[in-house]
């Protein structure tokens, strides 16, 4: 009797569990080992090369010129996307007409695809015909006039800045959940106490947004340092590599040189970077809390 | 002594300047896309020379074409099939082992849902990799069932940890109820816990949808043959094939824009609940 209804049990986690393991877990092992062959992906026979796709990693300079640019897009999110998400918020936060809308509007971005959002920009951006270049001629900058996504001068930072329209509507809401949940008494008590409107933003807003401001700096580094459909629809990563991101040059091993093998040693290499990465995150905000 | 006045004038000084800088950037978040509806609308000789927003003629034939020749018509029914085999897939596998995870008691129940959370903490870059070969050891890379199988796997850690959390908190008395009048563990589940469900079942279908609706890396390596491949894909081999047809393109982006838009407005509350509980796993 006990074991049927043990059976029972296990019958409703089971699907659940078996698509886990063979989509999730497989995966995992799989990468971990295949990291040390050096494999094309038809041949039947892998070869054993031990470190050395590791190896090759550490010199490997579009490699880590590719990791700059994901850590300067990160660093455009962190700073530009996340001051704005919490401007947003703060705006939001207080007696105001249509903020049902302004809600409604700031979110519209990040529920559309990377692809969508990636072809429409490009085309804002285009060098010969896009909409900003013809704006520039019209306001009367011609000399601003550029391929923006092909001068390796502003492909970048263009890709930067669509990504941060793409996703500051995250952080508004986060931030705007975390300012709500801050007592409106105790700005009362700050006012009645004599405290201007920046010293209670200075030391009531400030102090109980850390948490949060933890929680979005956490998920705009793991986001913006794994994205790379965004890129591939506006550059594919070029002029040159100039716009190319880790992600980007792992599926370029797989699908363009046939390199399984080294496809994942990069994966392995880039997971482990971002979990230290988050780990540092994590300890310095368990810091910062106490 | 500052008057009433004064400060009456202040608040509205400053609520207009606080609307100037929420206006500008709602602005810049719907501009783009009304572009690219006006870009649909234009010709392939008006569009590179015409910047108004709206288009002195309307050619609506654009979409005809997108639709029909651009291929764009298949894909997007394929869109939808995935969506709603993916997403009822999801509802079905991640309602039951919640429900088992936050009711019954048996052995490995704590380890297996620690790590079900911890496959959505644990980032692995470029796990299409391993994804891409394992499909074709199964024989089921270009095929449908591969990518529905994949795609239910991205959402389930996700959806198992709303479902748990709701089902925690939710009453137990009439699940008793039930099984004293004799009703068995799988009938409970069916009749009596997923009826209750309904408000966190709405934010796991809205948010998974719009996943699945999204998702690119996995559907550009499972599939080969353009008929079966879902919008996401197939807008960008269209863009790689004919570089220069913006009116068809931007007709196409369109058609995959808009019923995220509409599901969207229509479902504002489970997205945005959606999200702030799901940003509280991380």
């Amino acid at each position: 009797m006990k074991i049927k209804a043990t059976l029972e049990n296990y019958v409703f986690v089971l699907p659940a569990v078996t698509i886990f393991a063979i989509f999730y877990i497989i995966p995992f092992i799989w990468v971990l080992q295949l990291g040390l062959y050096e494999w094309d992906g038809i041949m039947p026979t892998k070869i054993f090369i031990g470190l050395s796709n590791f190896k090759e990693i550490i010199t490997d300079k579009i490699w880590w010129q590719s990791f700059g640019n994901a850590a300067y897009i990160t660093f455009i999110a962190l700073t530009f996307q996340n001051a704005l998400a919490f401007l947003l918020a703060w705006a939001c936060d207080r007696e105001i007409r249509m903020k049902n809308f302004y809600r409604l509007v700031f979110f519209l971005p990040p529920v559309l695809s990377e692809v969508v959002v990636g072809l429409v920009w490009q085309w804002i951006l285009d060098g010969n015909y896009g909409l900003l270049n013809q704006w520039l001629v019209h306001l009367g900058f011609p000399n601003l006039v550029r391929n923006w996504l092909s001068d390796p001068n502003t492909a970048i930072t263009a890709v930067a800045l669509v990504h941060s329209w793409k996703g500051f509507g995250w952080g508004f809401l986060i931030f705007l959940a975390g300012l709500q949940t801050i007592p409106r008494e105790l700005y009362e008590a700050a006012r009645v106490d004599g405290a201007n409107a920046w010293q209670s933003f200075k030391k009531i807003t400030i102090p109980l947004m850390i948490p949060v401001t933890v929680l979005v700096v956490i998920l705009t580094i793991l986001g913006t340092m794994q994205a790379f459909v965004l890129i591939i629809a506006m550059t594919g990563g070029g002029p040159a590599y100039h716009t190319d991101v880790p992600t980007l040059r792992i599926l370029a091993s797989m699908r363009g040189s046939s390199r399984f093998g080294y496809a994942c040693a990069q994966g392995i290499t880039f997971g482990v970077i971002l979990m230290v990465i988050s780990f540092i995150q994590y300890r310095f905000s368990k810091k910062a809390r106490t | 002594m500052k008057s009433g006045l004064y400060y009456k004038a202040k608040k509205i000084i400053v609520n207009t300047l606080i609307h100037i800088f929420l206006l500008t950037v709602s602005a810049t978040c719907i501009f783009p896309l009304l572009w690219m509806v006006s870009s649909s609308l234009k010709t392939q000789e008006t569009i590179f020379k015409d910047i108004s927003l709206i288009p002195k003629t309307f050619h609506f034939e654009n979409y005809y074409f997108a639709w029909i020749e651009g291929g764009f018509g298949r894909n997007f029914l394929n869109s939808i099939f995935y969506t709603v085999a993916v997403v009822l897939g999801i509802i079905i596998i991640s309602s039951m082992a919640a429900y088992a995870f936050s009711r019954f008691k048996f052995p490995g129940r704590n380890i297996l849902f620690i790590m079900f959370m911890a496959a959505m903490m644990i980032p692995i870059p470029g796990a299409f990799v391993p994804l891409y070969i394992l499909l074709n050891k199964l024989g089921l890379r270009n095929t449908a069932l591969g990518y529905i199988l994949c795609m239910i796997n991205v959402g389930l850690s996700t959806s198992i940890f709303l479902l748990k959390t709701f089902f925690d908190k939710m009453p137990k008395e009439l699940e008793d109820a039930a099984r004293i009048d004799g009703c068995s563990k799988i009938g409970i589940w069916r009749h009596v816990a997923l009826p209750l469900s309904k408000p966190v079942l709405a934010v796991v279908v809205v948010l998974n949808a719009l996943i699945v609706w999204n998702e690119y890396v996995l559907a550009l390596i499972i599939f080969d043959s353009k008929p079966l491949m879902p919008l996401q894909v197939a807008l960008m081999t269209f863009q790689g094939e004919f570089v220069t047809k913006y009116p068809l393109l931007m007709a196409g982006l369109t058609i995959t824009a808009l019923p995220i838009i509409i599901v969207y407005i229509l479902m504002q509350k489970y997205i945005v609940k959606g999200v702030t509980q799901g940003a509280v796993v991380g």
